[in-house]
């Protein structure tokens, strides 16, 4: 597979929310194996755009999609696509981590389970696997079978990072995944996020400007549904094209 | 002066309520008295632990082991079958239909059920075994008990499974989990306390029903020994038993209602407690 | 390049197994969905069906309205039961109307959380008993305590309330038959009227309060008015619950086919009049259709009460959500 090829891009996509347009004809790339950081003034579109991306925006009600979204080339949305596989290929890191109502070790091993591997061997193997990538192994070893809705909202979330990397996916997917977590948890989330992003093409929505310019390859910056810039971070950071995207820099909205 | 009217006005309501609240307190607390009183004095072991004997309903020996027996086997037969109905259209309902007119038309639909008189479950089951050309039997008893359950059973766990935050079935949305295993894997976990209540629910008001089985399951003083042989009940052997010009007889029809009583307090308080116990991995 | 492989190594565009399985099940269930619905059609028809051959031989108006029941010379008029059937659910609401509604008021209005939490097993705990046992207990205690104190009492002033007329020995009567139902739909209403009073925004009633009205006055003028759809809807349903309630009532109302005068007659109320001929009706020519028109009449009263207030309570509960 070529590596230059953009990871995920999208063509002309427009969402709707019944007769509200919330996204208006986006067409941006998302580089493979880099974080790009979606930014905006809340309400600009960007959880929608992140919704798009994995045909999560299907499970909003009356929600409607145009246009095309592409995964190494191929139309998402095209009717003769699996969702269910689309969504494998891309883990979902949410604003607030939400556990499944069952052990540590079982929220891990659910992906596996229902993606076919069975054996007891290679699941605890997997399971020990994952847990250390996020970095909750060594907290949570000697109680893999407690609820997961013992541990901390810290801890719950790089959990979720775990059970979601646990299914392979491609891509990472985060909607402010650290707005709900204290800072010390949220430095772990970021630590992980930028080891991570050597295996796996990450996609955030932050609201936080300082978050982005510590963590972003790629910028894309969003407002009122509509894409304004996108571009590699320094440059969008640093010279600013638009108008709007200066003022936002800026702090002036 | 204005003043004093409202506060006497405010005063006589409280006292009007607290009135009604001790008088709703006293009903209860009068039948739990009156029916362990009433029973305690001829319930023995032998009641529970045997069927009737000759000359029973004159007031000989025997028990009501019978009708104990029977009772089981209706209710977990009936609570079985409409298990097995409730269950997945309830869970199924709120992945496939959520939010839709015909979910609603559906949900209509249990609600109606829901009122249906046991008496008129009754008629409609012994019709249908007229037509069948079956006989009052426990099979008859079971089916119509599971139509009255089922309805019952179904909303309880419906309003459970709407209460379940959206997040959770994203979550597992987002793990690539088919709409299937979203609802048995992960949604069934959350609400398995829920589930629990919502089947002994039904169990109990399926083994507290009387109308429904009196033309179905007929009556027998010996335990069915198939699907096909008649079954006695508790109700209604409080009921037959009632019905008798023999105080003895009506002593016994006592202890058979403290027997069913205490059955469906304890189905009740049970679960309470499994609710509890099962609430382990749910996420709040 | 990409440096890990996928564990189903197959393309997105194939459905799997998983899917195609989701995708057979979502297409069955839209069948299997439509079971309660076929229930309550295939049980109006069947009744419906099955009381054919009397509608036919009778006209509806003299079966409704015929007061005499004699089966063996071929009369069948309904209007002693379905007159009884009324009479107990009117006493019954009478009584329970005004208890259960001062009671979800003050377990919405006035009882602290606690208490709230408290009751809430304890309306399921009086809910779950079997209607035998309330027959029982009104048997034991109602029966008596009607026919030795309340009928002479009430009796005194039957020339100014016929009603209350007691030529009844007995005390198995309609008032016992009312007293009993009451306690019995008392927990189910309590507990939908406390449901419907919990809707009321919480603002509503502190503003009226903020006015310097006193609680019940912030009851009366704030709360009970928005309330007031939900809570007859929850009342009505109370009462087809008492319409069709059958074995507590059975044991204690007397079950005299006449059209009663005063509270202290007996009654023979629909659901009695099913339960204690059906199995026994086979001899008769119409009886088992007679007896199907009783049920098939009982279910559509019940029926019409209960779609009025669901739908109304589905309105007001939903509007909170």
């Amino acid at each position: 597979m070529s590596g230059t090829l953009p990871h995920l891009e999208t063509q002309n996509l427009s969402a709707y929310y019944g007769t509200t347009q919330a996204l208006e004809d986006v067409s941006i790339v998302i580089p493979r194996h880099q974080i790009t950081m979606i930014i905006g003034p809340s309400g600009c579109g960007k959880t929608t755009l992140l919704k798009c991306l994995n045909r999560f925006i299907e499970l909003e009600e009356n929600a409607r999609v145009e246009g095309k979204v592409l995964l190494d080339g191929e139309n998402i949305y095209s009717p003769t696509v699996d969702v269910t596989e689309v969504r494998k290929k891309s883990g979902l890191l949410a604003q607030r981590p939400y556990p499944l109502p069952m052990s540590i070790f079982d929220n891990v091993a659910y992906g596996l389970r229902i993606h076919r591997l069975r054996s007891r061997h290679e699941l605890n193997q997997a399971v020990q696997q994952y847990l250390q990538v996020a970095g909750l192994w060594e907290e949570v070893k000697d109680r893999l079978h407690c609820p997961a809705s013992q541990l901390s909202i810290g801890q719950q979330q790089r959990l979720c990072l775990a059970r979601g990397l646990a299914v392979e996916p491609e891509i990472i997917l985060g909607d402010e995944p650290t707005s709900a977590l204290d800072p010390v948890s949220a430095q772990h989330i970021e630590r992980r996020l930028i080891e991570l992003k050597e295996r796996y093409t990450i996609v955030l929505v932050s609201h936080i400007l300082r978050q982005a310019r510590r963590l972003a390859d790629y910028v894309i910056f969003m407002y009122m549904g509509k894409v304004i810039e996108a571009g590699p971070a320094h440059q969008v950071f640093n010279y600013p094209q638009h108008e709007r995207t200066r003022a936002y820099l800026s702090g002036e909205f | 002066m204005r003043w004093k009217w409202q506060y006497l006005e405010e005063k006589f309501m409280q006292g009007l309520m607290l009135l009604s609240f001790g008088l709703i307190l006293l009903s209860l607390l009068l039948i739990l008295f009156t029916i362990v009183s009433k029973g305690l004095p001829s319930l023995s072991w032998e009641m529970i632990s045997q069927t009737p004997k000759g000359g029973f309903y004159l007031g000989k020996e025997g028990g009501i082991l019978n009708a104990i027996i029977g009772s089981l086997y209706l209710a977990l037969g009936g609570t079985l079958i409409a298990l097995l109905f409730a269950f997945p259209l309830a869970l199924l309902l709120n992945i496939y239909l959520s939010q839709r007119l015909w979910a609603d038309i559906v949900r209509l639909s249990l609600d109606i059920l829901w009122g249906i008189p046991s008496i008129v479950y009754g008629a409609f089951g012994f019709t249908l075994m007229i037509f069948l050309g079956w006989r009052a039997s426990l099979l008859g008893g079971i089916l119509t008990l599971a139509l009255l359950e089922f309805p019952i059973m179904a909303r309880a766990m419906d309003e459970v499974i709407r209460r379940v935050p959206p997040d959770l079935p994203r979550a597992a949305y987002a793990l690539g989990s088919t709409n299937l295993e979203t609802a048995f894997l992960v949604l069934t976990r959350q609400i398995l306390p829920g589930i629990a209540t919502a089947i002994l629910l039904a169990f109990g008001r399926g083994i507290g029903d009387a109308a429904s089985v009196l033309f179905t399951a007929g009556y027998t003083d010996r335990i069915p020994n198939s699907l096909f042989s008649p079954a006695a009940s508790l109700p209604l052997a409080v009921f037959f038993q009632l019905g008798t010009p023999f105080p003895e007889v009506q002593q016994r029809a006592y202890s058979a209602a403290l027997i069913l009583t205490v059955i469906v307090l304890g189905v009740s308080l049970t679960s309470r407690w499994l609710s509890h116990v099962l609430d382990r991995y749910s996420i709040h | 390049m990409s440096g890990f492989s996928l564990s189903t190594p197959q393309s997105a565009v194939t459905r799997s197994y998983r899917s195609q399985f989701d995708r057979l099940i979502r297409r069955m269930f839209w069948a299997f969905s439509a079971l309660p619905l076929f229930l309550a059609v295939s049980i109006l028809s069947a009744l419906w069906v099955k009381s054919q051959p009397i509608l036919v031989a009778h006209p509806l108006a003299e079966l409704l309205l015929g007061s005499a029941w004699k089966p063996q010379r071929g009369e069948f008029g309904f209007l002693p039961f379905i007159s009884g059937t009324i009479w107990v659910t009117v006493v019954a609401l009478v009584i329970a109307v005004p208890v259960c509604l001062l009671t979800a008021i003050y377990l919405s209005e006035y009882a602290s959380g606690r208490l709230q939490r408290l009751i809430k097993p304890l309306l399921d705990l009086l809910a779950a008993i079997p209607s035998v046992i309330y027959g029982v207990w009104g048997v034991l205690v109602i029966g008596p305590w009607v026919q030795h104190s309340i009928a002479p009492f009430l009796s005194q002033w039957s020339h100014i309330f016929p009603i209350f007329t007691a030529t009844n020995p007995t005390g198995y009567s309609i008032l016992a038959g009312g007293m009993v139902l009451a306690v019995m739909i008392a927990p189910f209403m309590i507990a939908i009227a406390y449901e419907v009073f919990q809707t009321v925004p919480l603002g509503l009633r502190q503003a009226s309060l903020a006015l310097g009205a006193t609680r019940w006055q912030t009851v009366k003028y704030a709360v009970l008015p928005k309330a007031i759809s939900g809570i007859v809807a929850s009342l009505i349903l109370g009462c087809s619950r008492a319409l069709g309630e059958t074995m507590a009532v059975l044991m204690v109302v007397g079950n005299v086919p006449q059209i009663p005068r005063s509270i202290f007659d007996a009654a023979y109320p629909l659901p009695a009049l099913i339960a204690n001929n059906y199995g026994e009706m086979m001899s008769i020519p119409l009886y088992d259709a007679a007896l199907m028109t009783a049920s098939l009449t009982l279910l559509v009263m019940v029926l019409g009460l209960n779609l009025f207030s669901i739908l109304t309570l589905r309105h007001v509960l939903r509007e909170k959500k």
